[in-house]
């Protein structure tokens, strides 16, 4: 875990409700749809930060979650939130199937002090990310897009298939800037389609021939995924002698 | 607000014992902040602390022969799940002080975690029966993920507040913030009264 001093990235101020109107949905990937909100009163956050949204009942029932907030700080007053469909949902569901352009949906944020990235907080930076643990990684390397930065960074992004590459098409293209940034998609139920990917579950080979591409020893890393990605993603990085402070987590409930 | 078309799942007859914003999981999600580290009981030992001074400590065979209890509680987790009738068994913060021959010496404790984890709860929280340090959980051994050897267990608070790995208790005079509080969260975290982050 890493052991940073204390941060205070949300201010030690109550964090109100508000409401917050669906500018624009865009479809991700099958199961995945991005929301983008008009926040009433936008707020400044860090990269890998979430929010909670909050959904009411005209009995007053309330169902929360959170959500990773997948734009980067760069764009304040709007924020883009890639929610999954889960079929024993409650709320994603309802994102997927009733939430249309023009509602308005509670929210408030931004919540989290740790799993948190800055481009003042350099690099080299390394993400992992499993299936739509994609979305606060993607909030960083927005950022690192928008600063023009130029840190080696390395993002593994593991997915059952190609088409369910969350952001697949705009990583490419950062990719495509050829600026530092290395890109290694996994897929496990497909074969791998470009040259340097992988078709397999993360491992310690993997990671310890990916992290080679990278210059300079790691100073900041995050995993963000299932349970499961995460442990064995996390386990990996430790095999190949990365100091667990460095590690950063973050894990979608099961 | 009423949410535009939203109405829930339907209603369920243990509503009264799940807090407002959270939803029952039948599930155990796992959350921490960084890798879970795999303690060997070998390794372990757990110290009980009255500001920097340490006043006891035990290995992992001196603390399994301490009396054990077995508790069934709900517990709650911030990030809006709830796990109705866990079974964990442990030791109870009354008999940890009592092997050790004090009574809660300040009102506040901080409990540590081998991996630089730190939450902050009130003494008055730990005792009564209400907080162990759990070495079980539905009668198997603590697994890693869910912070075994051993975590910190106070049902009553949100789950942040049961540190996982925890290796001391640390009493101190005054409440000091621990890992999450420093980082926004609530610095006591009442699930009923929804004290999620500072200011809630």
């Amino acid at each position: 875990m890493a052991t940073d001093g204390p941060r205070f990235a949300i201010a030690p101020t109550k964090l109100l409700w508000q409401p917050a109107k669906i500018g624009a949905i865009a479809l991700q990937t099958p199961r995945v749809k991005s929301f983008f909100f008009d926040l009433a009163q936008p707020f400044a956050f860090q990269a890998g930060q979430h929010v909670d949204v909050r959904l009411t009942a005209p009995d007053g029932y309330q169902a929360q979650r959170s959500y990773s907030i997948a734009s980067a700080p760069a764009t304040a007053g709007v924020i883009e939130l890639a929610v999954e469909r889960l079929e024993e949902g409650e709320v994603s569901p309802f994102f997927h199937d009733v939430a249309v352009v023009g509602d308005s949906i509670e929210l408030r944020g931004p919540i989290g002090g740790h799993f948190v990235w800055s481009v003042a907080d350099g690099g080299p930076l390394l993400l992992f990310g499993g299936g739509s643990g994609i979305v606060p990684l993607m909030s960083m390397l927005r950022e690192r897009a928008a600063c023009r930065a130029t840190l080696p960074t390395l993002l593994l992004y593991s997915a059952r298939a190609w088409d369910d590459l969350i952001f697949r098409d705009e990583l490419l293209a950062l990719q495509d800037r050829h600026d530092g940034f290395e890109l290694v998609f996994v897929l496990t139920r497909e074969p791998a389609r470009r040259e340097r990917d992988y078709a397999r579950r993360v491992d310690a080979a993997m990671l310890a021939e990916t992290l080679a591409r990278v210059d300079g020893s790691a100073r900041h890393a995050f995993v963000c995924g299932s349970n499961a990605f995460v442990e064995a993603a996390a386990d990996a990085l430790l095999q190949t002698g990365l100091g667990a402070a460095l590690i950063r987590t973050e894990r979608y409930g099961q | 607000m009423v949410t535009r078309g939203f109405s829930g799942r339907p209603r369920q007859g243990s509503a009264d014992r799940v807090p407002p914003g959270q939803t029952p999981t039948d599930d155990f999600p796992v959350l921490s902040a960084g890798p879970t580290p795999h303690i060997a009981t070998t390794d372990w030992a757990f110290a009980l602390k009255v500001g920097p001074k340490p006043i006891a400590r035990w290995s992992w065979a001196e603390f399994n022969a301490l009396p054990q209890t077995t508790l069934t509680r709900d517990i709650h987790c911030v990030t809006q799940w709830s796990k109705l009738d866990t079974r964990w068994r442990g030791v109870t913060i009354d008999d940890l002080l009592a092997a050790a021959g004090v009574a809660a010496p300040t009102g506040y404790a901080l409990a540590h975690s081998f991996d630089g984890y730190s939450t902050n709860v009130p003494s008055a929280d730990l005792l009564g029966g209400k907080a162990m340090i759990a070495l079980a959980y539905d009668d198997a051994p603590l697994a890693a993920p869910h912070g075994g050897p051993a975590r910190l267990l106070v049902p009553h608070l949100y789950f942040w507040k049961s540190a996982k790995w925890v290796n001391a208790l640390q009493f101190t005079q005054r409440d000091e913030a621990g890992f999450w509080e420093l980082r926004g969260y609530h610095m006591y975290g009442d699930p009923w009264r929804e004290q999620r982050f500072s200011g809630d």
